[in-house]
């Protein structure tokens, strides 16, 4: 079998070859998601929640993961993308005999409607011609720990039980149990659609769903996405990338708590082959305040309310101390273990399940949330009192541990430094508090105590932060090495961005870092991992801050999107050499990147005040609120 | 009749029923949602359903305690192993008639032999319900001795 990859003839992976990342979309419906191959394979699935144990794991393991495919018997060529402003994915395929399009979505649950607790719906439609296809399920419980038996249920489908579940598979097609899998051959002709709805439920009585009233769903699940995006306010030259940006942190986004995961996979590799596999699949409350302040931006202020309510609740027995990162409901990550089983992408072993960053100090968090709280201030949100009881307490926390060396932003386990970006993050904590207190926005705060102490490590970061032999801010207090997440001093506030020193740090951190035209490495590193994608991002936007000219920024974004993949997602990651995308996919943290790149730009473009210098409760922007101010 | 006694005992044993089905299907001994099950034959919105079917479970324990009263009347006996018996007999009668009924009874089941359709989406229970969990006949025996018991327990003989 071969297939051509948007015109590319190449040769069509094997199901025992692994895709390129890259090769990977995903649907899902805020609470979990899925990847899906393009050759219509879905090869990555948790239920009931992001951090579930997989039910499909391919990705990781082509032999013993589990995977539910779709596909073509023929020679075929691929063309996939979005239904516009939604997370429904089409993927058509092309033969010498005739087009056949698969549309795979994991329906948006309707409150007040009877349907299944979580969903995948397959709609495979032969356009023209004829396709024969082929159908394979072969689920694998527990990160490819068991296989399930399967067990026909005459008209209701074919069903699965594991641990507490259950998993009911409904199709147009009749399947035939093989072992530990169902398969099913059929010859399609023009104008024929097969359906197809795998569901999971702890909840008995399971919903099976008719499913002649798939097209209606499909519909329905449209709307809804389509109506979301209708509320961003973003109309600027990249809004096409923004809304698939936006779309996609919304994917990572929990519904019912508001938490933020970082990524929806675990262990895809930094390098192929090598260890550095990491499980992305909880909260981080960096990263979670980054997307927020976006989505602040873009106009979803819901999000923003749940996340920061949600972030009281899950710090609610450490505060004023923060995790690093939490797990959706806001209870700590699991220990760190190592699969017995799946052997990786790509042989990249281990694969990790858990996160030992659990237990390390990243002081960067405190001005990340704190600055996310500002923000929504800032767009007319109200602090109650007990949020302002909690931003205080986090102050108060800064105050007391801001000198202390942290396992910072990159957070690598060997061991605790004095990060000059921490530093950064606690000066933004305490300046943005003051901010709010002189506002009369937060009440409590020792206003004397904290304007001394942001001026201290304002002095600390001016004078050991900066190196000037290499005419250069650094990433380590009085050290030599370089960092991308320097580039921040500006955005928070701290250096302007065509200030002497911030320009000379952006030509070191250029010769240092700078791997090819618009790539970044995150840090030095040997052998070198892959180029940092939202490094390149940050960099856009120090342009766009004042450090460039608005043509050097726009090129820069152009031709950073020449990484992401055929649907407009980006890894964390990028190889340097062939571009194709590394680590955990989609990634967030690229997103983020992205969207504040291009909102900075065009707030540069139309003369607005740039989120980076504003101040909260300036009196702009309200107007984003849809019913007046609202109340935290 | 004590009619005091029994407003009480079958509220209390009710609601120690209810309990025990929602903490067995929280331990994982079974999927069934009692409630889900029962609302949704008044409603298609499945929050409504929870509430409803709760409500309406309540009630329905309520009066179905009479029926243990009444024995417990005919027969003088209050010892709590007689109630744990009726409360035995009672959840067979609810995995082999009750459930091998419901497809039929309720209106938003499908059944194996039609397959599900526009209006009839729900799981049937299958035999003893075993659909909803192969321990789901423990937590209903279970559940139900204890209603049995308690309600002997608590009721006093007119």
């Amino acid at each position: 079998m071969s297939f051509k990859d948007n015109g590319r003839l190449a040769r069509a992976p094997g199901a025992d070859k692994f895709p390129a990342i890259g090769d990977y979309g995903v649907i899902g419906d805020c609470r979990s998601t899925a990847l899906i191959s393009k050759h219509g394979s879905i090869d990555w699935l948790c239920w009931p929640r992001f951090d579930s144990a997989s039910i499909f794991a391919a990705l990781l393991d082509r032999d013993r993961g589990g995977s539910w495919s779709i596909s073509l018997a023929d020679t075929y060529s691929v063309q996939r993308s979005y239904q516009p402003n939604t997370n429904i994915l089409g993927t058509r395929f092309e033969t010498r005999r005739g087009t056949t399009v698969l549309t795979d979505l994991m329906p948006v649950r309707e409150n007040d409607a009877l349907v299944p607790d979580h969903e995948i719906i397959r709609q495979v439609a032969c356009t023209s011609g004829e396709a024969e296809i082929r159908i394979v399920l072969e689920p694998r419980a527990n990160y490819g720990e068991a296989a399930l038996k399967l067990e026909q249920r005459g008209k209701l489908g074919l069903r699965f039980c594991q641990g507490r579940g259950v998993y009911w598979l409904r199709s147009s097609l009749p399947l035939q149990i093989d072992g530990n899998s169902a398969t099913s051959r059929h010859k399609m002709k023009a104008g024929e659609e097969l359906f197809f709805s795998l569901s999971y439920t702890e909840n008995a009585p399971a919903v099976l769903p008719d499913l002649d009233q798939v097209p209606h769903r499909i519909s329905v699940c449209a709307n809804w996405w389509k109506k979301w995006v209708a509320q961003m306010r973003y109309e600027g030259e990249f809004r096409d990338e923004v809304v698939r940006s936006a779309l996609t942190l919304k994917l990572l986004t929990f519904v019912l708590s508001g938490a933020v995961v970082a990524a929806p996979t675990t262990s895809l590799p930094e390098r192929i082959g090598d260890s550095l596999n990491w499980d992305y699949r909880y909260c981080w409350l960096r990263d979670a305040s980054l997307t927020i302040r976006n989505m602040l931006e873009l106009g979803h202020l819901d999000e923003a309310t749940q996340f920061l309510d949600w972030m009281l609740h899950a710090t609610r027995l450490t505060q004023p101390e923060l995790r690093v990162l939490y797990t959706v409901f806001g209870n700590p990550v699991p220990r760190e273990r190592e699969s017995r089983v799946l052997r990786g992408y790509k042989n990249s072993a281990p694969v990790r399940i858990g996160n030992a960053a659990r237990g390390q100090l990243q002081l960067d968090v405190y001005g990340e949330v704190i600055d996310a709280a500002s923000q929504y201030a800032f767009h007319g949100g109200l602090l109650d009192r007990e949020m302002q009881k909690t931003l205080v307490g986090l102050g108060n926390y800064v105050v007391k541990h801001w000198n202390q060396a942290d396992e910072g932003i990159w957070e690598p386990r060997t061991g605790r430094r004095h990060h000059t970006h921490s530093r950064l993050m606690c000066w933004t904590a305490l300046d943005r508090l003051v901010c709010l207190a002189e506002q009369g926005k937060v009440k409590g705060p020792d206003l004397d105590d904290y304007k001394r102490n942001r001026e201290a490590i304002q002095q600390q970061i001016l004078t050991r932060g900066w190196n000037d032999r290499i005419q250069s801010y650094v990433s380590v207090l009085d050290g030599d090495d370089l960092d991308a997440s320097l580039l921040l001093l500006s955005w928070y506030g701290f250096e302007k961005a065509d200030s002497p020193r911030m320009q000379s740090t952006h030509r070191a951190i250029r010769e240092r870092l700078a791997t090819g035209r618009e790539l970044l490495y995150r840090y030095p590193s040997d052998p070198p991992e892959g180029a940092f994608a939202i490094c390149s991002f940050w960099e856009a936007e120090f342009l766009a801050l004042g450090g460039g000219n608005s043509e050097d920024c726009r090129h820069l974004i152009k031709g950073l999107f020449n990484y992401r993949n055929d649907l407009g997602l980006y890894g964390e990651e990028i190889d340097v050499k062939t571009g194709d995308a590394l680590g955990n996919f989609p990634q967030a943290f690229t997103h983020i990147g992205l969207i504040g790149a291009a909102l900075s730009l065009e707030q540069r473009m139309k003369g607005e005040q740039q989120l980076a210098h504003r101040a909260p409760g300036t009196p702009v922007l309200t107007e984003a609120l849809s019913g007046g101010s609202r109340k935290l | 009749m004590n009619w005091t006694s029994w407003i009480l005992s079958g509220f209390v044993a009710t609601i120690v029923l209810s309990a025990a089905l929602a903490t067995s299907q929280g331990l994982g001994l079974t999927r069934m949602n009692l409630p889900y099950l029962i609302g949704a034959v008044i409603t298609h919105n499945r929050d409504k359903a929870r509430l409803y079917g709760f409500m309406a479970h309540m009630i329905n324990g309520w009066a179905f305690s009479i029926i243990y009263v009444l024995i417990f009347e005919a027969t003088r006996n209050t010892s709590w192993w007689f109630g744990l018996i009726l409360g035995l007999v009672h959840a067979l009668f609810v995995l082999s008639v009750g459930m091998m009924l419901l497809p039929t009874l309720h209106p938003r089941m499908a059944s194996e032999r039609h397959g599900p359709t526009s209006r009839r989406q729900l799981e049937p229970p299958g035999f003893m319900a075993l659909n909803y969990g192969y321990q789901t006949p423990i937590s209903v025996f279970l559940s139900h001795a204890a209603f049995g018991s308690i309600l002997a327990s608590l009721y006093h003989l007119h």
